[in-house]
């Protein structure tokens, strides 16, 4: 408890089991009267726990922490391990162990935490002794919150728990085998200006690097300078405000248009703080192949992973970008920013028009987002889930501030949607917005109970298609429209919102849209919204996998 | 076993690399660094791990089947464990190279043959026990040596057991390149 206070900790998400209890009994007295210093958030699933931890820690830069017990307690953790490593998501998972006497000995609830964690979390440790607990729980979070962010793992076991030793604080604040921000290399520096210099077709590519390096205004004032148009990448979305000029709209697979084809056209490409995913980059053999690329990391295993760089400058983009900035010549790329706008108007014609303002039929996905995006205080946070529901909403939502985006990118966990939304009501006083679709609001829906005894203020928008919709459009599309178990039996939501008694509003009428969502924002507390949406609703534009960006398609 | 189709394309496509890792002794290492490998389903062909000559240190010397660019992307992601002090990937020509073979003989066999002992003594390589029933022969050098060794044995049908130790290896540089890494990282800290 003490090594937990000695990092800050002022939330934890978990859920009490057989090998944890000396740790919960202690916790315990952390949690009320003189000594109280933690809330702790009981989740009804140890996979909530962990992505609320991942929303807590995506809203507030904090290291979220998870608590829970060995064997399925731990392994149910690891769905969210796996996600908050492929998105460079803060956090430290403590979970009960067996003792050390019975480790290997197949005994009640034991797993070999460690063993399962280490290819998908920053470290995993086993804390075999109470006077390791200091030093391991501070380099937990050391190693957690510094460099490109990641997720830890520490097994406890019980014998540790629960041995008596004099407490001896420890810091950790340097690991001789990790270098948490390289060098800044200023020749590398010097090529990437020339080149930025030399440009005629710059573009910038911001990733969520910008946002952990909190370097959102370090990055503004060096697209200014320069006037380079920028792409974000689906978690960058709130590192440059969506009403800077200079923003071009969402780079990948559903993005925008107008960025995904002048990808093709740029002859400078700056990546910054991105990993040039498949959902971005599409066919890497035909992707950017006439532009000198230009990436910057923190992550030097990043470098020439997908797309081989030209100049690479690897550091804390908070560190490079005011460098870089320096040695620019300030410039205007009038004509290259105004060549977006043709493109930028079929895809508002062909796609977004249809998509937020339709006239008649069944509600859909575009024009819910887009409604909620226009009601929502300026700050809201968006948190989504995996499917249609995250691509509408990423597309059509506004996000002037920064820190305003919580979805899972890389493993794409369906279920991660509320209780990241959860997490993120303990991060922040802004609202919350929670996009979900059918399938995924299920997935995770037992984490209502914790909404309902938090009354974590979660604004939950069911967009119902009674589909996978995702899965749905690529069986339409890709597999001859054979729709193998896509179609869902839902429950009456109606009626599992009044069990959990959380206020809730279906609304099947565009005309009652609006006002429903006015409702929603004005409760206080959690709330349901369900939306009767269109069965067949397609997300577009669309790159279909493995195709090259420039054959973005606006129609089906 | 590799197929026969597979090992030609190895050859023409692919090279040996040696790898040379220091690490944290930390428990649990070696399975971060394989782990590496077996995401992206290269074979490791030989594994060494001993403490190395910096204190709390140890060495891993792996070499594998594999091409530059690939190569490459394995050593950044095996550096990037926390642990991991510093992995660095060499083709031959960059490196000292030894290999040890241990051949375990029929005793009766050698000395109805006296073509066996020049064998072993031709290969330069040295009998490390000999009694009634085995005589047991050390052999050190490159893989082709140990190898030839044992094909020319191995034609006087006297082998009982036969072993071949993975790579060790340094460098041509003058210090493990990774003690003046630590020295600048401590002196910093």
């Amino acid at each position: 408890m003490r090594a937990l206070q000695a990092e800050g900790v002022k939330t934890i998400f978990g859920y009490p089991g057989g090998s944890i209890m000396p740790t919960y009994d202690a916790l315990f007295d952390y949690t009320r009267g003189e000594k109280k210093c933690f809330d702790h958030i009981l989740v009804r699933h140890e996979q909530g726990a962990v992505h609320a931890a991942e929303g807590y820690a995506r809203v507030s830069g904090e290291v979220g922490v998870a608590l829970v017990t060995s064997g399925p307690g731990a392994t149910n953790t690891l769905t969210g391990v796996a996600d908050a490593m492929l998105d460079s998501t803060p956090i430290v998972v403590i979970a009960g162990q067996v003792a050390i006497g019975a480790l290997g000995t197949d005994a009640f609830q034991e797993v070999d935490l460690v063993g399962v964690a280490q290819p998908i979390s920053k470290w995993s440790y086993q804390i075999r002794h109470a006077d390791d607990v200091a030093w391991a729980v501070s380099r937990a979070f050391y190693i957690a919150r510094t460099g490109r962010p990641g997720p830890v793992v520490l097994d406890f076991p019980r014998n540790a728990q629960v041995e008596e030793i004099d407490w001896e604080p420890k810091k950790v604040d340097f690991v001789r085998s990790y270098v948490p921000y390289p060098k800044l290399d200023n020749e590398a520096v010097r090529q990437a200006a020339e080149l930025i210099n030399n440009a005629k077709r710059p573009l910038a590519l911001v990733g969520q690097g910008v946002e952990l390096g909190n370097a959102q205004e370090e990055l503004k004032t060096f697209l200014e300078k320069a006037d380079i148009p920028a792409g974000r990448t689906m978690l960058g979305l709130s590192a440059l405000p969506s009403d800077h000029p200079l923003n071009m709209g969402m780079l990948g697979m559903h993005g925008n248009y107008a960025v995904n084809l002048k990808e093709q056209e740029c002859d400078v490409l700056i990546a910054i703080g991105m990993r040039f995913s498949d959902r971005v980059t599409g066919n890497l053999k035909t992707y950017a192949k006439q532009a000198k690329i230009i990436h910057l990391d923190i992550d030097r295993s990043e470098i020439d992973k997908c797309v081989k760089t030209d100049v690479a400058v690897i550091a804390d983009c908070k560190e490079s970008l005011p460098v870089l900035t320096a040695l620019l010549n300030t410039t205007k790329h009038s004509e290259w920013r105004e060549s977006f706008k043709d493109l930028d108007q079929k895809e508002r014609e062909k796609v977004i028009e249809p998509a937020i303002h339709p006239t008649e039929g069944p509600l859909r996905m575009g024009e819910v987002v887009n409604a909620v995006a226009e009601k929502a205080p300026r700050g809201t946070v968006l948190v989504t889930d995996v499917g249609q529901n995250q691509l509408f909403a990423t597309r059509y939502f506004k996000y002037p501030e920064k820190r305003s985006i919580c979805t899972s990118g890389g493993l794409g966990t369906m279920g991660y949607g509320m209780p990241a939304a959860i997490g993120a009501t303990f991060a922040t006083d802004r609202t919350v917005c929670c996009f979900m679709g059918d399938g995924g609001f299920q997935m995770c829906i037992e984490e209502l109970g914790t909404i309902m005894e938090q009354q974590a203020p979660v604004k939950m928008i069911l967009m119902n298609n009674h589909y996978l919709g995702n899965v749905r459009q690529w069986q339409d599309m890709f597999w001859m429209r054979r729709k193998s178990f896509t179609k869902m039996m839902n429950p009456n939501y109606e009626l599992i919102a009044q069990g959990y008694g959380i206020p809730y509003q279906a609304v099947t009428d565009r005309k009652d849209l609006k006002q429903a969502i006015e409702k929603m924002l004005a409760t206080k507390g959690p709330y349901i919204l369900e939306c009767a949406i269109m069965e067949e609703d397609n997300v577009l534009p669309m790159t279909p996998p493995g195709m090259n960006v420039n054959d973005m398609m606006l129609e089906i | 076993m590799m197929c026969e189709e597979r090992s030609k394309m190895k050859e023409e496509t692919k090279k040996l690399y040696t790898l040379l890792v220091y690490s944290e002794n930390i428990a649990g290492i070696l399975n971060q660094i394989t782990a590496v490998f077996t995401r992206r389903q290269v074979n490791i062909e030989s594994l060494n791990v001993s403490a190395s000559s910096i204190e709390g240190v140890h060495k891993y010397t792996i070499t594998a089947w594999s091409d530059a660019d690939q190569i490459e992307k394995i050593t950044r992601q095996i550096e990037k464990k926390i642990d991991v002090v510093k992995a660095n990937y060499f083709t031959d020509e960059q490196l000292f190279i030894r290999e040890s073979g241990l051949y375990k003989l029929s005793t009766e066999k050698v000395l109805q043959n006296p073509d066996i002992s020049r064998t072993i003594r031709r290969h330069e390589a040295s009998i490390m026990e000999v009694n009634p029933t085995y005589t047991v022969v050390m052999k050190n050098g490159k893989t082709e040596d140990i190898l030839n060794l044992y094909y020319a044995l191995n034609e006087f049908d006297c082998v009982f057991q036969y072993t071949r130790s993975g790579r060790i290896a340094v460098t041509r540089a003058k210090q493990e390149q990774v003690s003046e890494f630590l020295e600048e990282r401590e002196q910093k800290h």
